[in-house]
C-alpha cells in the first residue's frame, strides 16, 4: 500500500522547513492533488496541508496593483470586487473554470500548478508519457493530437497548459512570489511556466522546496479594460480549446496599449508579443485590421495533425475579445 | 382516474433524501471486495501472470485468474453481453478485458493487490480502427435475423427517377455513463446464489447467470431497488456479474463487485460507431421512389453486436421501394451494446439529414417534405400502423416552435453576431412487448401492494404502475405501492427497448382487475368498503394474479412517433452551435403519467444534445483503447448546454398494442434530435455536416468569418 503522513502546518516556516526534504509535498484544496494520487501520477511521501496558515489567502488592492494570497481560494478572487472591476479579466477567467464547487475549493497558488489535461497524462494507468515518466515517450506524437498545442512544443511534449487564469495574469504582467527555507524572490509570470523543450516533466521554474507565498498584479488601464474569452466545445464545466486573454488601452478609437495572452495554445499561457507591436494604432473599429496584425503574429505556429482550427479559431476569438474589451463587439 | 395525471414520483423523496438504496449502498455483513484487473493490451495472449506479489498482500483472500478460475459455460451475445467469458483462458481480445480478480477484506486492500498482479502479454498485431476496416466489413445475422432487408426493387427505384441525393454520414462510438457505476453483491449459501445487481433485468440476470455458472435459474434470486440509470450497459450479463458471483460461489463468502469509472468503459459496452450511406429518390413533387440505407458498423471479436441501425428505416416514409443493409467491422474492442436510442437512434441521424438535403434539392420544405410521403401504413410489412398521429404531432411541433416563420434559406436568420437556424427530423421508434406477471394485493387496513420483478432504473414504475391499478381500483394512488426488483416475484420483463409500461403495466392492469372481482365476491363494490371485505373474510390480505402476454401474430405494425424542431445559434465568427430550444411532440398512444412521460422526452432530448454536438469516445490507435475514461475526457452536456425544451404529446388510445394503450416512450425522447440539431446547423450557416458530434473545425474549415 503506498502509505503517506499527513500534517497541517500552522505557520509558513514549518511548511518551508517540511517540504525543503525530498517526498513533501504541499496540499492546498487538494482538487488537483488528490486525483493525482488515485490515479498514480504521483506517490508523495508526507503531505503538508497549508491551509491552516492565517493570511495566506487574503487579497489585497492599493493604488499600485492587487496581491493575491497563494492560498486565496479562485471563487474568493473572482467575487471580489475591486478584481472584478479593476482586472476585469481575471475575474472572468476564474469565473469559467471549473465549477462553483471546485472554485470553492481551488486555490490560486494551486491553480498556476496544475498539470495538463492531456488524456495520455490523465489516463488510469501509465502510458507512455514523457509528463509521467521522464524518457517513456510522447503518446501523442502519433496519437489523438486535437487538444494539443501549436506553439512552443517538442519532440519530447506536445501538451498545453489547462489554467485560466494563468492566460489573464500572463497578459497582465503579474508577478509570482516565492519563499523557501533560503528565501524568498519574485518570479516574472511569462518566465513561472517552460516549456517541454527535453524535460517536460518540469513545468515550473519553482525548484524543489519553493512554496508559492502571493501573486502581484500591477495595475494599469489595461487591466481595467480587459476582457477573458474562453472557447470550448461544453458550454460550462470544461477546460478551454483555446482562449484569449486582452487587456486595452485607447486614445480616442486607436489603439495604444494592448495585451495579448493565449490559452490552450502552449505549455504555458502564450504571450502574443509580436501581435501587441502591430496593433499600436490601429482603430479597434476595424476588424480587419485587427486581424492583419493578429495574423502577423503566428509565424511560429506548429499545427499538428488534427488541431490546425485551433489557429484560426484563435485567431478569431483575438479580434472577438478585443473588440469586446473595447465596447465594440 | 388516477391514469392521465400528472402524479410526482412517489419514490421522488426517497431518492433526494438519499434514503434510496441502491446496489452499491447494500451492506452485507462479512463482505468480501472484488477488484478486477484488466487487461491493457488489446490483442495477445497472457505470457506469464504472477499473482503471488497480490496474495501476499495484507488482506487478500484470493487472486482469481486464467489459471484457477472454474470453466464457465460456452455463451451466446445476446443473452450475454458477450461471447468471451471471463478468465477462460490465457488469448485477449480487447484492452480492459478481465485478466485477474483480486478478492480482499476490503476495498482498498484489494484496489492495491489489484495493482501487485504482474501480467506479462504476448502482443500481437490488432485492429481498433473503425474507419481503417470499412473495406473488410462483413454481413453477419443481427440478432439472427438477416442483415439485409428490402421492400420493392430498390435498383430500379433508384435508376429511373428525377431527383436524388446519396450522402455517407457517420456516428462516434458512445459510452453510456450512467451515474450508477455498475455493482454486484453476491452472496453464496447451501447451494444458492443471492446477487445484488444493477441491472435492467433481474429475471434476465438470473437466467443468464445460470447459464453460465450452469445453475438451475430457481437457486439463483437477483435483487435491485433502484438502478441508477442504464440506458442499455446494464441490460445484458457481463463479465464482471459472473466474476462477482463465481467468487461467492468459490469462497462461500459473500462477495462485492463495483467497477470503476474507468472499467465503464470497457465492461458493458457502448454504441458503435457507425458509416452509413444513404440513397434517396424522388419524383420533383417530392415522393420518394426509393430509401436505400446502407450502415457499416464498429463491431468486436469478443461478441456478436450489430448494431440495427437500419431497422427503422423502411417503416418511415410510403415509399415502394426500401433496402436496408447492415455490415460489421470486427475489432479489438469490447463488444458494443445497445444503447439509448438505439436502432432508430443511430439509423435516423444519416435519415432525416439525408431528407433534409432531398428538401433543398427539391426546394420543397422540410416538412412538406415528410408530409408528402406520409404513410398510414408500414410499406415494411404491408400492415397498418396500430395507430399513427404523427401527422398531428407534425402540425402541433410546427405551431409550437413557429415553424412557418422560417426563412428558407441557409443564413437567412440572425440575432445579432448568431446566426440562427432552425432545422426538423422525424422520431420514430419501433415498439417492443414481452410477457409480464403481476401479484396484487389488498389488506386489512386498504393498502395496496403490486408485486413484480421490474426494475425502476430512473423511468417512474414506482409511480406509474400504482397509478394503473389505483385507476382500476378506484383508489388513491398514494393507497398503493409497488415492490420491484426481485426474482422471488411474479416475472417481468427487462426495462429496455421502451417496454416496461406496455407490458408490465399492462399485467398490473389485469391484475388489479382481478383483485377488483374478488373483492367484489367478498362483497365490496366500492373502493371504502375494501378493507372491511378483507376483514370479513378473516385474511391477512385478498391478493390476486394477473399478467399479459402480447399476441403472437400482430395484425399492426406497432411504432411510436415524434416530431422534433430544433434551433440552434451559431456564432459567425467562432462557429460552436449551441442549442436555443428544442420542441418535441410524440406521439405514443396512451399517457398514463403525464410529468414522469415529460422528464423521459426531456432527458432523452438531453441525449440528443449530447449525441449532435459533444459526445465521442475517443480510440486511440497506438495502444488499441478508448483513450478518455473519464467524464472529464468524454463530454455529456452540462446544464449550460440544456436549453428549454418544450415536449408534448399527442394523446391516442392504441387499442391494438395492449390493454393500457400505451407505447413505450423511454428511447423515443433521445431519436430523431441529432439531425434535426444538424439540420439547424445546415440552416444556420449554409454548411452541411454528415457527422455527429458537430465540432469546431467542421464549420471553420468552410464558414466565412467577418474577420
Ligand atoms: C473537474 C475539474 C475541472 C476543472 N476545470 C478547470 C478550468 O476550467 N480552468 C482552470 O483553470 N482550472 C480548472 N481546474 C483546475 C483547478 O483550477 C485546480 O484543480 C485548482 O486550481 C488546484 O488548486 P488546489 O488548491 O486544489 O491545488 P492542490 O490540488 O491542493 O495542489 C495542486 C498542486 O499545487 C501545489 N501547490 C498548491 N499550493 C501551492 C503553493 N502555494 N505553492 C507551491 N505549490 C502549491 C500542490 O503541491 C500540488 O502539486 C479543474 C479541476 C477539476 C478537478
Ligand atoms: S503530450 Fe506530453 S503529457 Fe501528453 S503524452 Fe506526450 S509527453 Fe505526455
Amino acid at each position: 500500500m503506498q502509505s503517506f503522513t499527513y500534517a497541517r502546518a500552522s505557520a509558513l516556516p514549518d511548511v518551508l522547513a517540511a517540504i525543503s526534504q525530498p517526498g513533501g509535498i504541499i496540499l492546498a484544496g487538494g482538487t488537483e492533488l488528490l486525483n493525482w494520487m488515485k490515479e498514480g501520477i504521483v506517490a508523495p511521501e508526507r503531505l503538508v496541508d497549508i491551509n491552516g496558515i492565517s493570511g495566506l489567502d487574503r487579497i489585497e488592492t492599493a493604488d499600485r496593483g492587487l496581491r493575491i494570497g497563494a492560498l486565496a481560494r479562485m471563487s474568493d478572487v473572482a467575487g471580489h470586487e475591486a478584481v472584478a472591476r479593476d482586472y476585469p479579466v481575471i475575474a472572468e477567467a476564474l469565473l469559467k473554470s471549473a465549477s462553483q464547487q471546485i472554485r470553492n475549493m481551488a486555490s490560486m497558488g494551486g491553480n498556476l500548478m496544475q498539470r495538463t489535461r492531456c488524456p495520455y497524462f490523465r489516463a488510469e494507468i501509465e502510458l507512455p508519457c514523457n509528463k509521467r515518466r521522464p524518457g517513456s515517450g510522447c503518446s501523442a506524437l502519433a496519437g489523438e493530437d486535437r487538444g494539443m498545442a501549436i506553439f512552443g512544443w517538442s519532440e519530447a511534449c506536445l501538451a498545453t497548459h489547462p489554467s485560466d487564469v494563468a492566460v489573464a495574469l500572463a497578459a497582465l504582467d503579474a508577478v509570482v512570489q516565492v519563499a523557501s527555507s533560503h528565501g524568498a524572490r519574485d518570479i516574472p509570470f511569462l518566465d513561472f511556466h517552460r516549456l517541454p523543450d527535453d524535460a517536460p516533466e518540469r513545468e515550473t521554474v519553482l525548484e524543489p522546496g519553493e512554496v508559492i507565498t502571493a501573486i502581484e498584479v500591477p495595475a494599469s488601464p489595461a487591466a481595467r479594460r480587459s476582457h477573458y474569452l474562453k472557447i470550448r466545445e461544453r458550454a460550462s464545466y470544461e477546460f478551454a480549446l483555446v482562449s484569449a486573454a486582452v487587456g486595452l488601452e485607447l486614445e480616442g478609437s486607436e489603439i495604444s496599449d494592448v495585451r495579448i495572452a493565449l490559452g490552450g495554445m502552449a505549455a504555458k499561457p502564450w504571450r502574443l508579443s509580436a501581435a501587441e507591436q502591430a496593433l499600436h494604432g490601429i482603430a479597434i473599429s476595424d476588424a480587419a485590421a485587427l486581424r492583419r496584425a493578429v495574423d502577423g503574429a503566428f509565424g511560429d505556429a506548429r499545427p499538428r495533425r488534427h488541431n490546425g482550427f485551433k489557429v484560426e479559431l484563435v485567431k478569431r476569438a483575438i479580434v472577438r475579445a478585443l473588440q469586446t474589451a473595447g465596447d465594440i463587439a | 382516474m388516477s391514469i392521465g395525471q400528472a402524479i410526482s414520483r412517489l419514490d421522488g423523496s426517497r431518492k433526494v433524501t438519499g434514503r434510496a438504496k441502491y446496489t452499491a449502498d447494500v451492506e452485507v455483513e462479512g463482505a468480501l471486495h472484488a477488484v478486477l484487473v484488466p487487461s491493457t493490451v488489446p490483442s495477445g495472449t497472457i505470457a506469464a501472470i504472477d499473482a503471488a506479489p497480490a496474495e501476499d498482500a495484507p488482506g487478500v483472500v484470493r487472486v482469481f485468474t486464467h489459471l484457477n478460475t472454474p470453466k464457465l459455460a460456452e455463451m451466446t451475445n445476446p443473452p450475454a453481453g458477450q461471447t468471451i467469458m471471463p478468465l477462460q483462458g490465457d488469448r485477449i481480445f480487447y484492452e480492459g478485458q478481465p485478466v485477474a480478480m483480486v478478492i480482499a477484506d476490503t476495498l482498498e486492500r484489494a484496489t492495491e493487490a489489484a495493482r501487485r498482479v504482474q501480467v506479462t502479454y504476448r502482443n500481437e498485431p490488432f485492429a481498433t480502427d473503425f474507419i481503417a476496416g470499412l473495406d473488410r466489413a462483413e454481413a453477419r445475422p443481427l440478432f439472427g435475423l438477416p442483415p439485409d432487408s428490402s421492400v420493392g426493387d430498390i435498383e430500379a427505384a433508384l435508376s429511373g427517377t428525377n431527383v436524388r441525393v446519396e450522402s455517407v454520414y457517420g456516428t462516434a462510438d458512445r459510452h453510456h455513463n450512467p451515474m450508477e457505476p455498475a455493482a454486484v453483491t453476491a452472496l453464496w449459501q447451501d447451494g444458492r446464489l443471492e446477487v445484488y445487481d444493477a441491472v435492467q433485468g433481474v429475471v434476465d440476470t438470473r437466467n443468464t447467470l445460470a447459464l453460465a455458472l450452469q445453475m438451475e435459474p430457481q437457486n439463483i434470486r437477483v435483487r435491485n431497488d433502484f438502478v441508477g440509470g442504464g440506458f442499455g450497459c446494464k441490460g445484458w450479463l457481463w463479465p464482471h456479474e459472473v466474476l462477482a458471483a463465481l467468487a461467492a460461489r468459490e469462497l462461500s463468502r459473500p462477495v462485492k463487485l463495483v467497477l470503476t469509472r474507468a472499467q465503464s468503459y470497457t465492461s458493458h459496452g457502448y454504441q458503435p460507431a457507425s458509416r452509413q450511406t444513404v440513397t434517396l429518390a424522388a419524383r420533383s413533387d417530392g415522393a420518394l421512389t426509393g430509401i436505400r440505407h446502407q450502415s457499416v458498423l464498429a463491431g468486436s471479436l469478443s461478441g456478436d453486436h450489430v448494431e440495427p441501425s437500419g431497422w427503422g428505416t423502411p417503416a418511415l416514409y410510403a415509399s415502394p421501394a426500401t433496402q436496408a443493409t447492415h455490415r460489421v467491422v470486427r475489432l479489438n474492442r469490447g463488444n458494443p451494446t445497445p444503447m439509448r436510442a438505439p436502432l432508430e437512434g443511430v439509423g435516423l441521424i444519416a435519415v432525416e439529414i439525408a431528407m433534409d438535403e432531398l428538401a433543398y434539392e427539391l426546394g420543397i420544405d422540410p416538412l412538406a417534405l415528410r408530409l408528402r410521403n406520409y404513410t398510414e401504413i408500414d410499406p415494411a410489412e404491408g400492415k397498418p400502423f396500430s395507430s399513427k398521429k404523427l401527422r398531428e404531432c407534425y402540425a402541433e411541433g410546427a405551431r409550437r416552435f413557429g415553424w412557418s416563420s422560417r426563412t428558407v434559406e441557409p443564413r437567412s436568420m440572425r440575432d445579432g453576431r448568431n446566426l440562427i437556424g432552425q432545422g426538423m427530423a422525424t422520431a420514430l421508434f419501433r415498439t417492443f412487448r414481452s410477457p409480464a406477471k403481476v401479484r396484487i394485493g389488498l389488506d386489512q387496513s386498504g393498502e395496496v401492494l403490486i408485486e413484480t420483478s421490474t426494475q425502476e432504473i430512473g423511468t417512474g414504475v414506482y409511480t406509474i404502475f400504482p397509478q394503473i391499478a389505483a385507476d382500476v381500483l378506484q383508489m388513491p394512488v398514494e393507497r398503493v405501492s409497488l415492490s420491484l426488483g426481485d426474482t422471488n416475484l411474479p416475472e417481468s420483463p427487462m426495462n429496455a427497448g421502451s417496454r416496461a409500461t406496455l407490458s408490465t403495466g399492462s399485467a398490473v392492469q389485469d391484475a388489479a382487475a382481478k383483485l377488483k372481482a374478488k373483492l367484489a365476491e367478498a362483497g365490496a363494490t366500492t373502493p371504502d368498503g375494501y378493507a372491511e371485505a378483507v376483514a370479513r373474510q378473516g385474511v391477512d390480505r385478498i391478493e390476486a394474479e394477473g399478467d399479459w402476454t402480447p399476441p403472437e401474430e400482430a395484425t399492426h405494425a406497432m411504432y411510436s412517433f415524434g416530431a422534433i424542431f430544433a434551433e440552434v445559434g451559431v456564432d459567425e465568427d467562432i462557429p460552436i452551435p449551441r442549442v436555443r430550444r428544442v420542441v418535441g411532440v410524440y406521439n405514443a398512444g396512451r399517457i398514463i403519467n403525464p410529468k414522469t412521460a415529460r422528464s423521459q422526452m426531456t432527458g432523452g432530448v438531453v441525449w440528443g444534445i449530447g449525441q449532435a454536438l459533444l459526445e465521442k469516445s475517443e480510440m486511440d490507435q497506438q495502444h488499441g483503447r478508448f483513450l478518455s475514461k473519464n467524464l472529464a475526457g468524454y463530454l455529456v452536456p452540462v446544464n449550460a448546454d440544456v436549453p428549454e425544451i418544450d415536449v408534448s404529446f399527442v394523446d391516442d388510445f392504441d387499442e391494438h398494442v395492449g390493454p393500457l394503450g400505451a407505447r413505450g416512450i423511454g428511447e423515443l425522447g433521445a431519436i430523431g434530435v441529432g439531425a434535426a440539431i444538424a439540420n439547424a446547423v445546415f440552416h444556420a450557416t449554409g454548411i452541411r455536416v454528415r457527422e455527429v458530434p458537430i465540432r469546431p473545425e467542421h464549420l471553420l474549415a468552410m464558414a466565412q468569418s467577418s474577420y
